[in-house]
């Protein structure tokens, strides 16, 4: 086994890459659980959002159109649960379920034709001298677009949720669904929109997938990113800048993996490949295990649904 | 306006209608899709629903594979939807599958070729004692650490995935199998086969462990304290602490009996109708048995019901893709589409629909 083939600035660069889907899913999901909503059907919008997105984009020959139509696939599957849980009051944890089930296979339906396509290259951005940079050149300023707008979106959540008056609307609702409906506050449409915009974003985050970071379309890519996403958010205590940290060291370890199979480490590659599941478990185990604080840090209401007695 | 107002208690007609009324609707939403893809969706529904029966062509050939795709089906969803009544989340029954499939193969592996009768009922147990063993992990988390049992039960199948991969390429493959990925052939083992019982029924040991968990469940639910506690977990939590249900108790028993019953199924698998541990042995029944599990209300009856529609449709599927060329991935949009309808028409068990007069609606809300 050869470790010396293994560059730390290259695998830092590649690990922002490989991190970026389950940020994005991640960060939808964080804002989703935050308005009290447990939405399981990551994994579901981010394979359909992986699908439109390369679809579109190998159509048009344009990666950006790609990219809007993953967000655009995500929200449209995130509506369907929306409707199941917020108007038809349906149990959560079956809904999102149900919404990978469907996903998965709506997915490979209509991405049958395309398979074996290579879909138009996404640039990376360029900051003139400023990628020459030895090092950090290669890390921070040669990424592409949604590496950046990941880290935007960190920002802009962590400051949306803390200092503005929706985003505390949207968390008072999450705590307490009952008090906030007390105070005036439209528990179900602040909901529909979270959910919304989780879709969105996982569907982003599969569309990452599909068109920069693989980029190919094979059926049932995802592979369980959208579930990783979600333990991210437990990982991350609710908080969008661990959820930053936690996507990172998900993505150092999938990357890592991935160098170790070629510098031919004498292990089946099978063994390896299963190290971001059994990390992810390890994680959730290590996270949880201090009862009073995970209780404290999820959001009051998760999971419950809300029927406004009339 | 439309307004809803929550029953007392379901209401029992709805209970039994909304399934009805919801693989209508599944008919309705699908014909459509077949549509879309360009088929005749009258034509494509009668090839799913009613051809695998009763068509003079295929009837033959398709009649037994329904008990051999809903055996599987049903004894997994049976244990996993005794588990969803106490709200507990078991949702990596296709972890436990492959597992108890990988134990069971094992344990042949290790007595080939000897021929003794006592070779499959161990293999029975070491089946179910994968399943279980592969469940207790997310079980011991959840009771032990606090954590969610359905992510990590999920994140389970993928680590199963691995392993069958890995088993199938490297520790169990075929020494005599010219380096072809795939164990020995199980099914052609005598003593570890799982053989047809009845001529062309489709009905090997699989089905008749189905039908036993059903009668099973069904004395455990409605005769059985540990039923009742099951029960009064799910809708009365408070209630069930008070009444002295221990919740560690009851995970860890609902998670192992979920998981022995799909590793039994996986065993039934391998040694009947799969042949052979193989990297693609798992065809989904864990997933599907979620399924057939909301679709029987999660009631044994009912399951044993769903787990032979939810079969037809996999088998009516193959048909399509046959006759008609209507992809494969187009029977999961369907069963996803019927999880869906299913859930939305619940509110009809657990809700009044209202038409609230404009007049009245300031003091509706």
């Amino acid at each position: 086994m050869d470790l010396s083939a293994i560059n730390p600035v290259v695998l830092i660069a590649s690990l922002m890459v490989a991190a970026t889907p389950i940020l994005l899913a991640g960060m939808g999901e964080l804002v989703v659980e935050k308005s009290g909503v447990l939405n399981l059907g990551v994994e579901g919008m981010m394979i359909v959002g992986a699908v439109s997105g390369f679809a579109v984009a190998a159509t048009t020959g344009n990666p950006y159109l790609g990219m809007l139509a993953s967000i655009a696939a995500g929200a449209a599957l995130a509506a369907i649960f929306a409707l199941l849980t917020q108007v038809l009051m349906a149990n959560q944890v079956a809904s999102g379920l149900a919404l990978t089930l469907f996903g998965l296979g709506f997915s490979a339906l209509v991405g049958q034709s395309y398979v074996g396509i290579v879909p138009p290259r996404t640039e990376k951005l360029t900051f003139g001298p400023l990628t020459d940079l030895p090092v950090l050149g290669r890390i921070l300023f040669n990424q592409d677009i949604l590496v950046y707008a990941s880290i935007a979106l960190v920002v802009a959540v962590w400051y949306w949720l803390r200092a503005t008056r929706s985003g505390r609307v949207l968390r008072a609702v999450g705590e307490n669904h009952d008090s906030a409906h007390a105070l005036g506050y439209k528990v179900r449409r602040v909901r529909v929109l979270a959910i919304l915009f989780g879709g969105a974003c996982a569907g982003l985050g599969g569309g990452y997938l599909s068109l920069i970071r693989v980029p190919q379309w094979t059926e049932g890519m995802t592979a369980g990113a959208g579930w990783i996403a979600l333990a991210l958010v437990v990982f991350a205590s609710w908080r969008p800048w661990r959820l930053l940290g936690g996507a990172y060291l998900f993505g150092g370890i999938m990357v890592l993996q991935f160098n170790l199979q070629a510098a031919g480490l004498r292990i089946p590659v099978e063994y390896l490949a299963m190290s971001p599941y059994l990390i992810t478990i390890l994680v959730l185990v290590v996270m949880s295990s201090n009862r009073a604080r995970s209780s404290l840090s999820a959001p009051g209401s998760l999971g419950r649904s809300f029927h406004a007695a009339g | 306006m439309l307004r809803l107002e929550k029953r007392p208690s379901p209401s029992q007609a709805w209970n039994y209608a909304t399934p009805v009324l919801a693989v209508a609707l599944t008919m309705v939403a699908g014909g459509l899709l077949f549509l879309a893809l360009g088929k005749n969706p009258f034509e494509a529904i009668r090839l799913i629903f009613w051809d695998p029966l009763f068509s003079e062509q295929f009837g033959a050939y398709s009649r037994p594979q329904l008990l051999i795709k809903a055996g599987p089906l049903i004894l997994i969803a049976v244990g996993l939807s005794i588990g969803f009544r106490a709200g507990i989340w078991n949702i990596g029954a296709e972890g436990q599958y492959i597992i108890g499939a990988m134990c069971a193969a094992a344990m042949a592996l290790a007595f080939y070729p000897t021929e003794s009768v006592l070779v499959f009922p161990l293999m029975i147990a070491a089946g179910a004692f994968g399943g279980w063993a592969w469940a207790m992990i997310p079980a011991i988390l959840k009771t032990r650490f606090n954590t969610n049992e359905i992510l990590v039960s999920l994140l389970l199948v993928y680590v199963a995935e691995k392993l069958l991969a890995a088993a199938a390429t490297g520790f169990m493959r075929n020494p005599q199998g010219a380096g072809f990925p795939g164990s020995r052939n199980i099914n052609a083992y005598g003593s570890a086969s799982n053989m047809e019982l009845i001529a062309n029924t489709g009905l090997h040991w699989g089905g008749v462990a189905a039908f036993i968990a059903v009668i099973f469940a069904y004395v455990l639910l409605q005769r059985h304290i540990l039923g009742f506690h099951v029960r009064l977990a799910g809708q009365a939590p408070r209630a069930a602490k008070f009444a002295g249900v221990a919740p560690t108790r009851l995970v860890v028993m609902c998670l192992g009996l979920s998981g022995a019953f799909a590793g039994m199924a996986g065993m039934f698998e391998v040694s009947g109708p799969a042949r052979l541990i193989s990297i693609d042995f798992n065809a989904g029944y864990g997933f599907t048995a979620i399924i057939v599990a909301f679709l029987g209300r999660l009631h044994p009856v009912g399951i044993l019901l769903a787990g032979f529609l939810l079969a037809l449709t996999y088998i009516g599927g193959e048909l399509a893709q046959f006759m008609l060329g209507i992809p494969g991935a187009a029977i999961q949009v369907f069963q996803g589409m019927l999880l869906f309808f299913l859930l939305a028409l619940d509110i009809l068990s657990n809700y009044r629909v209202r038409l609230a007069l404009p007049a009245q609606k300031g003091e509706a809300r």
